[in-house]
């Protein structure tokens, strides 16, 4: 009976000292991690859009889904490029990656791996420059594509990373998925005339 | 206790060579497979195992009398599970740069077998500050071992180190395989026979 109550208390005890620790922490951390999440966001879409000097948010519900796009607006007030965030299934879990496109939907003008849990050293390469700065000036008609081990050759194509074609691929599948509903959601001409309402000035850290 | 400062060093260097994680102390070969492709990866998995070590030990230590050995494993899953959370939280809220790094390494650590390892070998025997010097020495040793594994296999696989490109590409064809997991098998099984080997060596006296 004592040992019996003894395994009781500690595992009860134990239990509940780690539930109140972690409800303490995550009460402390949560708000900041999101902060600090929002504030990875905006610098990513200037990142992506270089040359924008501040973005509008633009949101649209198609059938359940809901869109949300930032339309870069440049130094003569004028529209400069649009970007939205792509997500989806990596190699182990989310792959969320800002997407920046020209405003003739021809051409990406950069992106940026935000969110990503693959595997370090292969899949994780995803986030490094070297593999970002392929998608710069690819044309995404009729898709984007990669290609294994080689030079790409057509304009709509980049090259996958040897031993993480799994993540390469995830990444431009999300690509492309988050590609195709924008287009549907947002005609050109929607993003040509620079949109009323939230502007977000970047942060003078650069 | 008159011989307690060499035990402690004793309990600090045995994780150096004599039991040195993974390869005489074939515990944690997880993520020494899976993240020692370079030796940055090695680096950062180690030093966050020897933070997670450190703390499991000292509390499991402290509460070793306490807890009633039919539900230690249990109650020690808890603590090392509530140690990595609330270390990744913090890591995410202060010094999100680190905490972009590490990443995908800090939720491993929970499954990685050193910890519980030396929290039912040692820390639930010994008192804190022997444990400290434990953790301390099994954790050093770890990362030294993982920086070994990355250093052969990111040089072998892509021809750098610390992502400093050392043979170039015009003299040395890097070896793919050596970053896949089966290069960290052969690098692995190579690592363990030469420990071994020279530990028997050593033993029989014939290296003093």
């Amino acid at each position: 009976m004592n040992t019996v109550l003894k395994m009781f208390l500690n595992l009860v005890i134990i239990g509940s000292v780690s539930g109140v620790v972690l409800a303490v922490a995550f009460h402390y951390a949560d708000p900041m991690i999101q902060a600090n999440k929002e504030k990875e966001l905006k610098e990513a879409i200037f990142v992506v859009l270089p040359d924008a000097k501040e973005y509008r948010a633009l949101e649209k519900t198609v059938g359940s889904d809901k869109i949300v796009v930032y339309q870069g607006v440049g130094a003569n007030n004028a529209p400069v490029g649009v970007a939205f965030k792509a997500d989806g299934g990596g190699f182990q879990g989310n792959i969320g990656v800002m997407v920046g496109l020209e405003l003739d939907y021809l051409k990406l003008r950069g992106i940026k791996i935000l969110d990503q849990v693959e595997t370090p050293g292969l899949g994780n390469r995803i986030a490094e420059p070297k593999f970002e700065e392929q998608f710069k000036g690819v044309e995404i008609a009729p898709r984007i594509e990669y290609i294994k081990n080689r030079k790409p050759e057509k304009p709509n194509q980049i090259q996958s990373i040897t031993g993480a074609t799994i993540s390469s691929d995830a990444v431009v599948k999300n690509i492309n998925n988050a590609i195709g509903k924008v287009i549907k959601a947002f005609p050109k001409e929607e993003l040509l005339v620079v949109a009323p309402g939230q502007t977000d000035k970047p942060k003078a850290t650069h | 206790m008159a011989d307690a400062p060499i035990s402690l060093w004793h309990e600090f260097k045995k994780g150096l060579w004599q039991d040195i994680p993974p390869f005489r102390l074939v515990l944690g070969t997880c993520p020494t497979l899976a993240v020692t492709n370079s030796v940055e990866n090695g680096i950062a998995m180690g030093l966050a195992t020897l933070f997670v070590l450190l703390c499991s030990n000292v509390i499991i230590s402290a509460v070793r009398k306490q807890i009633a050995g039919q539900v230690r494993i249990a109650a020690y899953v808890v603590i090392i599970a509530l140690v990595v959370t609330v270390a990744d939280m913090f890591l995410a809220a202060m010094f999100p740069p680190i905490s972009k790094a590490l990443g995908p390494y800090v939720p491993l650590i929970v499954v990685n077998c050193i910890i519980l390892g030396r929290a039912e070998a040692f820390a639930q025997k010994n008192p804190v500050l022997p444990s400290v010097f434990d953790a301390l020495g099994i954790g050093i040793g770890f990362v030294m071992s993982l920086a070994t594994m990355g250093v052969i296999r990111e040089l072998l696989g892509f021809g750098s180190i610390f992502n400093f490109k050392i043979l170039s590409e015009a003299i040395f064809e890097p070896w793919i395989v050596m970053i896949l997991p089966a290069g960290a098998f052969m690098v692995f099984g190579g690592l363990v026979a030469l420990v071994n080997f020279i530990s028997h060596r050593r033993s029989s006296g014939i290296i003093s």
